[in-house]
């Protein structure tokens, strides 16, 4: 096994270094995106529950839908491309990152919350000096989730001619080589392996050092 | 200094919690509010900073209807202390006492020199304490800290909400001591809320008995205890405690 995949390096090592950096590219950006769409969406919700159920319950029927479904139907509004690829893919990394940020600060406990208030806290500095610090840890598991899944559906953005590691893998489908599937497949189980311990280790870095576990 | 014009509150559900309740709290007065649990002592004292809204009647500090200000800036200039203690888990011990005068914008040196002011006050030398975190404090510290938050910028009401009562005994009553010698030194209003008898005999200059949203009697520890306006009254200081308290007021 060892050699066979030394063997596949040495066969496919600059198309897989290429297809690797499209990949990190695609999944970096699109949960970039999405955070920049979920963080304060999540906020913004926070003291809007009429509307939380609904924007939640939106985002997660879009989770419900087939990537492969999706790539399909954004192509005739963006075509393809890799445009279209961090679209879909953006979507997907919304859920659990605006979901951890909702629900983060909803639980950081009441009794802060009375006494930021109590000393007179403005709405916003609330939420600088004591909701999202608290819910911080919250938020970062949820962007590792986001990004985790993220790696993995990126692999099929290469239908829609996006590129990344699932371009090894869709070629090695249609010529039925095993090596060029296994080319694409390794290398992102330990890109999201590695995104995965990144995450963990800079979650531990941002929680806030009075409610950091040991 | 603080007066309560006939203010009631009724929740959304449609219970009174406060019924036309009318008190003039006088300039450096200790008042203790205390009744049994539920009868709303936490509802009026939350309505002095605005954090509950009456639904009838009207809150003057200093002359002023409080509903005229604005609620942010009202709260800062009233020290507020809760039971649970409530201090910022993510912040330092410095960083929780000088939060109001952050919000206020004070200069670094300024606060550090609060800081230590404060914390010299509760003998907490700031050297050990300032950077530690409040999970690294005993309880009885962490509520020493909580007091020392509401004094940060000398307001001169201060509004505390049982703040002894999740400590032990012992705790509870090494602090008691101490802040009746820090509230004598400040000269500051208070309005404290209790249930413990012992402690409103041990603190108040006086004490406001309450029951159902309504004040059951007005007075001094001595007027209380010698002349109870009612049943209910003479009952909930207990017959003992008024032996006690007669004997050790003779000796
Ligand atoms: N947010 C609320 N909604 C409805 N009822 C409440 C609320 N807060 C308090 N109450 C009720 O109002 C009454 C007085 O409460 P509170 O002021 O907290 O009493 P105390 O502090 O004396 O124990 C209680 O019966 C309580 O259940
Ligand atoms: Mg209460």
């Amino acid at each position: 096994m060892n050699i066979e995949l030394f063997e596949i390096w040495a066969k496919h090592g600059d198309t897989m270094l290429k297809a690797l950096g499209e990949h990190v590219f695609l999944a970096v950006t699109a949960v970039f995106l999405g955070m920049l769409v979920a963080i304060p969406l999540g906020i913004w919700l926070v003291d809007r529950d009429r509307y939380a159920k609904y924007v939640l319950g939106g985002v997660g029927v879009i989770q419900t839908i087939p990537s492969l479904a999706l790539f399909g139907l954004v192509l005739p509004f963006l075509g393809i491309g890799t445009r279209p690829a961090l679209f879909v893919l953006m979507l997907y990394s919304i859920l659990p990152i605006l979901r951890n940020t909702y629900t983060g600060i909803k639980e950081v406990s009441p009794v802060y919350v009375e006494a930021g208030k109590g000393m007179g806290m403005s709405r916003f500095q609330l939420l600088g000096y004591v909701e999202l610090p608290l819910a911080l840890p919250v938020i970062m598991a949820g962007i590792r989730i986001s990004i985790v899944y993220i790696i993995a559906w990126a692999t099929l953005a290469a239908a829609i001619g996006a590129g990344g590691l699932g371009d090894l893998i869709f070629g090695g489908i249609a010529v039925y080589d095993y090596d060029l599937i296994m080319a694409g497949a390794v290398p992102a189980a330990i890109l999201a392996l590695v995104a995965s311990w990144l995450l963990g280790a800079l979650e531990k870095v941002v929680t806030p050092k009075g409610i950091r576990r040991s | 200094m603080v007066i309560f014009d006939r203010v009631s509150k009724q929740y959304e559900d449609g219970h009174e919690a406060v019924k036309e309740f009318s008190l003039e709290v006088k300039d450096g007065e200790f008042l203790v509010m205390i009744g049994p649990s539920g009868c709303g002592k936490t509802t009026t004292l939350k309505m002095v900073n605005r954090l509950i809204e009456p639904t009838s009647g009207t809150i003057y500090i200093g002359q002023k209807d409080i509903t005229k200000e604005d609620p942010v800036k009202l709260r800062r200039e009233i020290g507020y202390v809760i039971q649970d203690i409530g201090l910022f888990p993510n912040m330092a011990i410095e960083q929780n006492i000088d939060i109001v005068p952050r919000l206020l914008g004070w200069s670094k040196e300024k606060r550090k020199q609060r800081v230590d002011e404060l914390l010299s006050l509760v003998e907490m030398d700031p050297e050990v304490y300032a950077k530690r975190y409040p999970s690294e404090l005993s309880g009885g510290q962490q509520q020493r800290i909580g007091v020392l938050r509401a004094l940060a910028v000398e307001p001169p009401l201060i509004l505390m909400d049982e703040p002894f009562g999740a400590l032990d005994p012992i705790t509870r009553d090494n602090l008691q001591e101490e802040f009746k010698v820090l509230q004598k030194k400040l000269n500051k209003t208070i309005i404290f809320v209790t249930h413990d008898m012992d402690e409103a005999l041990k603190l108040a200059d006086r004490i406001v008995l309450m029951k159902d949203g309504e004040i059951v009697q007005v007075g001094s520890p001595d007027e209380l205890v010698n002349s109870p306006a009612d049943e209910f009254v003479s009952t909930f200081i207990g017959s003992s405690r008024m032996e006690n308290y007669k004997r050790s007021e003779t000796r």
